[in-house]
């Protein structure tokens, strides 16, 4: 099978700047989330479900403490469009944030 | 021409995140078809498991969701589906049965295609994809299974799978040439190359090796497990629950009576998993030694409670006394709730020998 090679870092990259991102810390969410003692993916369900009754533009918060969810969100963000804002740590848990697209 | 003739194709498919379903989509999205990857929480993940013991050890970045990952790199919407409770009732007694473990692959591909077409036709989409390549899989994968699969599912002529088109007849998509037939590929059989080679095309640098190590229901230890549970379902009419299966995932079992069973921590991750689903079961370990929690499900009579204690002390630290004293608890059945225990023994006794633990053990 012979392809040219396909442009395909740009994600990867993207992926690579969202994980790092801090939340400034006075930035508050429009809803609040609460899903810390569960696990991904249930963290993005929760998130996903709340975002759909939220307006564009608002921020929906996630309190969480699985510490996987810092790899899942901005990857599920930048799936599917929504703005990934960055995290807070607060002890052994994360809050993270999200405007909706 | 028609109107659906001149928009872009909608696809909506199966990404489990691993390279085959990740490259079906990223064929399909590289000819301008709309993608959108649908990945389901079905409860018998190993991955999702792995982050829930929470070693502290695992590294955080082979816990990631593959498929969310995969969706970001490719910029692919990928949208999370919990179904456990549902899959969990199909898993109990599948129509076309079970590979060599609690695996009810056919079944499992039906279930989550017919899910897919459901969001297909909510979101007005034309056809449904998977990566699912002709010959790799022998229970799931033969021209057969795909055939029938296609038909159980009502999707035939809407079932594209990127990776063995050629091989396959055309879709309704592919046939009125929507779909770009000639830039489908015409893999087949168990050899990874192609897939590898087009990997690199794609600049897909991660991705999880193929092995079906990955679904807890493959493996022949936790099918064990699973059919003593749903053997005692069928046997007393109650309803298995989900904590119950879930719970199948660590520890060694040991069935005490018909509907009683003892399930010991094998290290501390297994205990601290075991201990957040104390609530409402009987709680055992050792007072004077380190040793296993053990969870007694059930109504136990004071005889299992005896055994599930010696049990409890052939694990610890004091294995080798003559006796050993096991403080035996029973806390309120609110999760999250650690309240007094509502009954609370210590019991002496001694360790159990291994004919014990060989007669009554479920599973390795």
């Amino acid at each position: 099978m012979s392809r040219a090679r396909v442009a395909g870092r740009g994600g990867s990259e993207e992926l690579r700047r969202l994980e790092a991102l801090q939340a400034p810390a006075d930035l508050r969410g429009d809803r609040l989330i609460d899903a810390v003692g569960t696990y991904c993916p249930v963290p993005i369900t929760r998130t996903a479900e709340a975002l759909r009754r939220m307006a564009a533009g608002q921020v929906a918060e996630l309190l969480a403490d699985d510490r996987v969810v810092l790899l899942d969100m901005p990857a599920w963000c930048l799936s599917t469009g929504h703005e990934y804002l960055g995290f807070r740590q607060e002890g052994g848990e994360w809050r993270l944030f999200v405007r909706k697209k | 021409m028609s109107d659906s003739a001149r928009r872009p194709v909608k696809a909506v498919g199966l990404m489990s995140g691993g390279l085959d379903s990740t490259l079906a989509a990223r064929l399909l999205k590289e000819q301008g078809v709309e993608v959108i990857g649908l990945h389901f929480n079905t409860g018998f993940c190993t991955v999702d498991h792995r982050r829930a013991i929470g070693r502290k050890d695992e590294d955080p970045r082979r816990l990631r969701n593959p498929a969310l990952q995969a969706g970001a790199e490719a910029q692919v919407e990928v949208r999370v589906l919990d179904v456990a409770d549902e899959y969990i009732e199909m898993v109990k007694h599948p129509k076309h049965g079970y590979g060599a473990a609690a695996n009810p692959c056919i079944d499992c591909r039906i279930f989550m295609l017919n899910k897919a077409r459901d969001v297909m036709k909510e979101v007005g989409a034309d056809v449904v994809f998977t990566g699912e390549v002709l010959g790799q899989r022998p229970m799931s994968q033969h021209r057969n299974a795909l055939d029938m699969i296609e038909k159980e599912t009502g999707l035939k002529g809407r079932l594209v799978r990127p990776l063995s088109a050629r091989h396959l007849p055309p879709t309704l998509a592919e046939a009125d040439g929507r779909i770009d037939r000639q830039r489908l590929l015409g893999i087949k059989g168990r050899s990874r190359k192609d897939q590898e080679r087009l990997a690199e095309d794609f600049a897909i640098e991660e991705y999880p090796q193929p092995s079906g190590g990955c679904c807890f229901l493959a493996d022949r230890n936790f099918g064990r497990k699973f059919h003593d549970l749903v053997r005692e379902e069928d046997a007393t009419g109650r309803k298995v629950t989900r904590e119950e299966i879930m719970l199948l995932k660590v520890g060694r079992h040991f069935r005490l009576a018909g509907t009683v069973k003892a399930i010991v921590g094998r290290d501390e991750a297994e205990n601290g998993f075991l201990d957040r689903f104390s609530p409402g079961r009987w709680r055992l370990h050792a007072a004077d030694h380190l040793g296993p929690v053990t969870l007694v499900q059930g109504e136990p009579e004071q005889g299992h409670l005896e055994t599930a204690a010696a049990v409890t002390a052939r694990y610890c630290d004091g294995r080798t006394e003559p006796a050993v004293r096991v403080l035996v608890e029973r806390r309120p059945a609110a999760l999250g709730a650690p309240g007094e225990p509502e009954a609370s023994l210590v019991l002496t006794v001694p360790p159990a020998g291994e004919d014990l633990l060989a007669s009554l053990r479920v599973g390795a």
